[in-house]
Formats: structure tokens, C-alpha cells, sequence
């Protein structure tokens, strides 16, 4: 419990972020959704279109929906230009308000909709204009209704801006995602209590304002909406208080080894002098625009990611060559600066449990094309839409029964309980060893090289003292202490922190 | 017809569409300063549409309304509105405001504000007491209300009293006190009052005109006495029927 007690307790900045884009977010909602219902209700053609469009965005997943504005930004940028910001705040404050917009203009619409036709009558014939009779009138007899409205909204908003995380915004999502990640629930635990009680708390005080408005207590309604606005305030401070603009961004994707590093990386900054804030859980694709665009300063990304997914490339040349193309490319296309090799690499490969495999005769990849039929493949939710797993599928001719996605850390546990035959892992893996697995042997040499890069965004490129704080980590780390660092974090007794993992990697690669 | 060279108010071949349907179909008529109208009619004959012409809740399809020798249309909206007193069936007090607000808002949309003297002697005219300003509409009775409605009408000191069905919620008692009130009001201010009503024993005792409607046309124009005394054709006498067979039924018992 204390443990648990300690996560809460330090999630302060998460926590803080979380309430200014929730608060955000409602307040853009709520500046588009008045006029609207003010307009709705002047208009029923305005009333059935803006209902039924706030309706359709309300069936969209909220992951989808925050996913939905990178391309929607990124094609913006035409338009905004190339400063237009496409990942972290900006697109989760859009679809987070997208989100309240459809409690709020419904509550609204429908106040607006039920008010006494002969109070409305008495507003005309007393000669009220438009203006008088909508903020004398309407807006105070509407107001309980429309902060009803604004509660539902916020507890909604409070609840999927956890998913944020996933567009690289920081929020009370984060320890949710790292948690899940590694299977550590106390973390898991601790985002999901800190995100339900924020929502609690919300609802509380603004029921405390619509209580007000409705028994019109004017102390209540004012007392409320005090509340709320120094929580906001306090956040807003909290966020913006310090001067953020030396801090240095680490990126780290959505996997155990990213988080570790990325700790790694902080740490050592911080003993620099540097001021450091993460952006975790990004996904291979978002985390290299983001550095590009410079909303992170660094991450770890491998040579055959980059290669394939971003690059296009389909061949498969020898790791030096592949190494200098990739920094010719980077630098050419987007500025980026390939710092070096941190030393390991971390490849795909199929693995197999070693009995299984003992058993079954499976040395390589080729047996598991001629034999491997029956088998059902596991993979994370990237796995099978990668180009590298494609051109390993058609060079050996692979086809199995069954394919099947699971999350990283979950996807060792189905080739143990049987639910997958074999799997699509991460050579760096802690688990390879703990959990007696064997990588097939890949003598087409069709999966490419994996080498842990350091990348630094177009602006870190430039800073000396930065570049040379982080020197010390190229060719520092070998295979076996990452992956004793890995299975220090994942495995299910005796878990780890991911600041405890980097430091032991620390002291192992001799930092 | 009356005469419509020197009225204060007149309507000249007024109509009202609906869609397909003509609600009220080419009136034309004068009324004079000072003068007490009943407009009275079965449901759908068009009185309430002809009444709210005047103060633009309506506008008419065709033809003018003229206040005063200028074209209502000509008089920017609010302004015509805050000229006019207005009473109707729903009372519309606003929930949110307090007696004594409720009364002040006409003046307070014009920038200026009733002083609490002056809300009390509004009061007194409708026969409530002063202290009631400060009272929720929520917690006064029906009559009670439609006094707070006529004192609101009168807080602009309108030289037009426009009133739509304005005793129609009432139990008969508050009815006929409220309805002499009113009258008392016409007379103490010089007031020129239109009321709308269904119920002829209402105009016949109020009113020193009354205007008979139907289809959207007026079909009698008759003071009260000629009325009673036979006059204004079928439509009108079908309507002065139901009165003066009551009063005869209750002359019966009492003999």
C-alpha cells in the first residue's frame, strides 16, 4: 500500500497537466457550444445539424479521435505552417473538446427548448431586445440546466484525457500506460484513483455551481466556480510556474526498454545541470515526427525502424553502411542529428519456447516455413502492419494458422499459457532468457538490423553542452545489461521502478 | 365603421396569413383616444392576432397598423413595445425575479430604475400590499400574479393598454374584482385599452365598445347597450345569448 501511496503522491505533474487540458478542453467546449445552442435555438435546421454532428463525434473512440488529429494537424500545416504543433497539447485539447462539445449543447439546446413560452412572451412584450432577453431572460433560467451539461462533460473529458498520453500529452494516463506496459498495477492503480477522484472533485464543485444557479444562492454558485478556478489557477502555475523553456523533452515509446532508456538519459541530464521533462508511450511513427518537429529534444529509435518505416527501404545492406545512410537521410530530410550507437541491439525475431522448439526440430525461420502451418503467431499491435515483418513474411513464404495481437508484455504470457506457438520479439528482451525461448535463426537475413540510436531533434542538435552530456552513453550499453535491465522491469516478482531499472543500467554500462 | 380620421389607433386593410389560412382578413377600424375596446369572438376568429399587430409580436401580411399617425413598422421594435402596456393569459412573471423586479423591468431595459416608493404605489393601484415586493412569483396565487402582470404593464406609464385574454386563468371572484380594477385604472389615467376576451359578459360590463369577430373579420361594432338591445346581427346576438339567458335562469330563482 505504501507503495501505491508513493506512486499517487508522485504524480503532481501529471496531475497538474491533466487538469489544465481537461479544463482546457471544457472551456473550448463550452465557448463553442453557447453560441451554438443560442443560434439552435433561433433555428431548428441549426438545432438538428449541430446535435446530429456533436452525436456522430461522440461515436467516434476517443483514442481514434485523438489519433484522427495528427493527420488533420500535419495536413493543416500547409495552411498554419510548419509551426503548427501536431502531437502533445494542441490536437488533445481539439478532440477533447470535440468530446464536451455534445453534453453541453444538448443540456443547452434543450433549456433553451422547454423555457416557459410565456416567459418568453413577457420578454418580448416588455420590449427586451435581443441582448436583454438572452442575458436576462434565457441565460439565467438556462444555467442549471447548461452547468449540468458542463458536469456530465467534465467527468467525460477528465476520464479520456488519460488517452492523451497516447498523442504524447502528458496526463494522468501516463503511469496508466507505463503501468500496463509492464504489468506493474500498482502504477496502473495509482493514474486510474488519481484520475477518479480529479473527476469526483470536479463533479462535486460544479454540482456545488448548478446547485447555486438552481435555488439561485448566489454565495454557493460564486464560492464554486472560486473553487474551481483556483484548482485551475494552481495547475496553470504548477505547469508554467518554472521557466520550462531550457527543459530538455526525452520521447520514449510505448515499450519497457524506451522508458528505461529514457530514464537513463534524464538522469544523467539532470546530473548535468539540465532541467528534464518525458513524454512516454508515444508510438514509433509519432515519436520520430515529434523530434522532427522538435516537440521532443531526444529518443532512442533502432536502425532498422528507421530504415523501413521511414526511409521506405526495402533492402537489406550491412549494418555499417545502413548506419551512415540513415544519418545522410536524416539530416537531409529532417534535420535530425543520429548522434551514435548506444552499443545493443534490439532486433525483431520469432521466437519460440526452447522445448517447443527442441521438440518440434525448429532451428530456423526455414523450418517454420516448411512445418509451421498449424501454428498461430503472436505479435504486438505494431508487429503485422510493419514492413520489416512483411519482407520476412514473402522471403521465407511464411503462413500460419492463426495471427493474433497482444501487448507487449502480455504476448509472453500467451506463448506460455499456449495461446500463440510463436512470436514476433525483441532480441533485447529480458524474457528470452528468463522465459527459456530460442530466436530462430534468420539465414536470409530478411529481418534488418536493429541498432539503439540516439536521435536529436534539429534544435538539440545544436546545443554543444547537451551533446556532450550525452556522449558518454554511445557504445556504453551491451545486450546483456539492457536486457537484464528489461526483465528488471517486466518480470512479475519484485518489479523494478523505471528509475531504479536506468540506474542499475547505469552502474552496469559503468556510467 | 367609426370614423377612422383622428383615431389613435387605426387599422387599415389589415390581414394576417398563416400558411393557407387567413387569420385575420382585411380589417380596417379606428379606435379613439380614451376608449375601453372588447374584442370578442369564438377561438380562431383572429381577436389575439388583430391585438398583437399592435405591438409587433404579430406582423400584419398586409395593410398598416397605425399608433398615433405613424406606422407601427416605423417604430424601432423595443421602443414601440416599452410604450405599451401588455397583459395576457400566461402572466409570463419572470420566475427569477422578485416582485418588485419583475415590475421595474420595463423601466431598467430603458436605463432607469423604479424607486421603491414608486414599485409600492404600483402595488397599491393593483390592491396588493407594498411588502409583497420582495416575494417570489412561485409563491403568490393567480390572481395575486395577474395584479403583479398589470402593475408591471403600467411601471412605463403607457398611454395603451393592451390586454389578451388577461382574466382568463382566474377563479370568477379575483375575475370581476380584478376586471373593475382594471376599468378604475382606465379611467384614473386616461388609458386607451384593447381587451381580448371570449366571454361577452366580461365586454358587455367592461368595455364601452365592443368589437365582435369572426373568420378573421370583424362583424359588429356595437356599444354594450346596443348590443343588448338586439343589435349587430346574428354572429354578435349568438354570443350576447349566453349572458342574457344566464341572468334570465338567475332572475327565475330568485323570484
Amino acid at each position: 500500500m505504501n507503495g501505491l501511496w508513493d506512486a499517487i503522491l508522485g504524480l503532481g505533474d501529471q496531475l497538474a497537466a491533466h487538469v489544465l487540458l481537461s479544463a482546457s478542453a471544457i472551456a473550448l467546449g463550452i465557448i463553442v457550444a453557447l453560441p451554438l445552442a443560442v443560434w439552435a435555438s433561433r433555428s431548428p435546421a441549426v438545432s438538428r445539424a449541430s446535435l446530429s454532428f456533436a452525436s456522430l463525434v461522440q461515436t467516434i473512440p476517443a483514442l481514434a479521435l485523438l489519433a484522427l488529429f495528427f493527420p488533420i494537424l500535419l495536413s493543416l500545416r500547409a495552411v498554419f505552417g510548419e509551426g503548427l504543433p501536431t502531437l502533445g497539447f494542441l490536437p488533445a485539447l481539439l478532440a477533447l473538446a470535440l468530446y464536451a462539445l455534445l453534453p453541453i449543447l444538448r443540456n443547452a439546446v434543450t433549456a433553451q427548448a422547454n423555457l416557459d413560452p410565456g416567459v418568453i412572451e413577457a420578454a418580448h412584450g416588455v420590449g427586451m431586445s435581443f441582448r436583454q432577453r438572452l442575458l436576462l431572460v434565457e441565460a439565467p433560467l438556462s444555467a442549471p440546466f447548461i452547468m449540468a451539461g458542463i458536469r456530465t462533460a467534465a467527468v467525460w473529458t477528465i476520464g479520456a484525457a488519460t488517452l492523451a498520453t497516447t498523442i504524447g500529452q502528458k496526463s494522468l494516463g501516463d503511469p496508466i500506460f507505463a503501468g500496463l506496459q509492464t504489468q506493474n498495477w500498482v502504477l496502473v492503480l495509482a493514474g486510474c484513483i488519481a484520475s477518479a477522484g480529479l473527476a469526483i472533485l470536479a463533479d462535486s464543485l460544479l454540482g456545488t455551481i448548478e446547485r447555486g444557479f438552481r435555488e439561485r444562492r448566489r454565495p454557493l454558485w460564486l464560492g464554486g466556480l472560486a473553487a474551481v478556478l483556483l484548482g485551475v489557477g494552481a495547475a496553470f502555475f504548477a505547469q508554467f510556474g518554472g521557466d520550462d523553456e531550457d527543459r530538455v523533452v526525452i520521447g520514449a515509446k510505448g515499450f519497457s526498454e524506451q522508458y528505461i532508456l529514457a530514464r537513463l538519459i534524464g538522469q544523467r541530464l539532470e546530473a548535468e545541470g539540465f532541467e528534464v521533462e518525458y513524454r512516454d508511450g508515444l508510438g514509433s511513427a509519432v515519436a520520430h515526427s515529434a523530434a522532427a518537429s522538435g516537440e521532443i529534444d531526444i529518443y532512442v529509435d533502432y536502425t532498422g525502424t528507421i530504415w523501413t518505416n521511414q526511409m521506405k527501404r526495402t533492402e537489406n545492406p550491412p549494418r555499417e553502411q545502413m548506419y551512415r545512410e540513415i544519418a545522410e537521410w536524416e539530416d537531409a530530410n529532417t534535420g535530425m542529428e543520429v548522434l551514435g550507437r548506444l552499443g545493443f541491439e534490439n532486433a525483431y525475431g520469432l521466437a519460440m519456447q526452447r522445448e517447443t522448439a527442441t521438440f518440434g526440430e525448429f532451428n530456423s525461420i526455414v523450418d517454420v516455413a516448411q512445418r509451421g502451418q498449424g501454428m498461430v503467431i503472436g505479435g504486438d499491435p505494431e508487429f503485422f502492419e510493419r514492413p520489416e515483418w512483411i519482407a520476412v513474411r514473402d522471403a521465407y513464404g511464411l503462413r500460419f494458422a492463426g495471427q493474433r495481437n497482444f501487448s507487449p508484455t502480455f504476448m509472453y504470457n500467451a506463448l506460455r499459457s499456449g495461446e500463440a506457438d510463436i512470436i514476433g520479439a525483441y532480441t533485447s528482451d529480458g524474457r528470452i532468457v528468463a522465459d527459456k525461448l530460442v530466436i530462430l535463426d534468420d539465414p536470409l537475413g530478411a529481418f534488418p538490423n536493429y541498432d539503439a540510436v540516439l536521435l536529436l531533434s534539429p534544435q538539440a542538435s545544436r546545443d554543444e553542452a547537451l551533446k556532450a552530456a550525452l556522449m558518454p552513453l554511445i557504445d556504453a550499453i551491451d545486450v546483456e545489461a539492457m536486457r537484464e535491465a528489461n526483465y528488471s522491469v517486466d518480470r512479475e516478482e519484485d518489479k523494478l521502478s523505471f528509475d531504479e531499472a536506468a540506474r542499475l543500467l547505469a552502474e552496469r554500462a559503468g556510467l | 365603421m367609426t370614423q377612422r380620421n383622428g383615431s389613435y389607433l387605426s387599422f387599415d386593410n389589415v390581414s394576417r396569413r398563416f400558411g393557407a389560412v387567413t387569420a385575420v382578413d382585411g380589417v380596417s377600424l379606428g379606435i379613439a383616444k380614451g376608449e375601453f375596446v372588447a374584442l370578442v369572438g369564438a377561438s380562431g376568429s383572429g381577436k389575439s392576432t388583430l391585438l398583437k399587430m399592435v405591438n409587433r409580436l404579430i406582423d400584419p401580411s398586409g395593410g398598416n397598423v397605425d399608433l398615433g399617425r405613424q406606422n407601427v413598422e416605423d417604430i424601432e421594435v423595443s421602443a414601440l413595445r416599452r410604450r405599451i402596456g401588455y397583459v395576457f393569459q400566461s402572466i409570463g412573471l419572470f420566475p427569477h425575479m422578485n416582485v418588485g423586479q419583475n415590475i421595474a423591468i420595463g423601466p431598467r431595459l430603458s436605463g432607469t430604475s423604479l424607486s421603491p416608493d414608486r414599485i409600492g404605489e404600483l402595488l397599491s393601484l393593483v390592491e396588493l400590499e407594498p411588502d409583497m415586493t420582495s416575494r417570489m412569483p412561485d409563491e403568490l396565487s393567480g390572481g395575486q400574479r395577474q395584479r403583479v402582470g398589470v402593475a408591471r404593464a403600467l411601471a412605463n406609464d403607457p398611454e395603451l393598454l393592451l390586454m389578451d385574454e388577461p382574466f382568463g386563468a382566474l377563479d370568477p371572484v379575483t375575475r370581476d374584482a380584478l376586471g373593475e380594477r382594471v376599468l378604475a385604472l382606465h379611467r384614473e389615467f386616461g388609458l386607451t385599452t384593447v381587451m381580448v376576451t371570449h366571454d361577452m359578459a366580461e365586454a358587455l360590463l367592461l368595455a364601452e365598445r365592443v368589437l365582435v369577430m369572426d373568420a378573421g373579420r370583424i362583424v359588429a361594432d356595437e356599444t354594450p347597450a346596443a348590443l343588448v338591445a338586439g343589435e349587430g346581427g346574428e354572429i354578435a346576438q349568438a354570443l350576447v345569448a349566453v349572458p342574457r339567458h344566464q341572468a334570465e335562469r338567475l332572475a327565475e330563482l330568485s323570484r
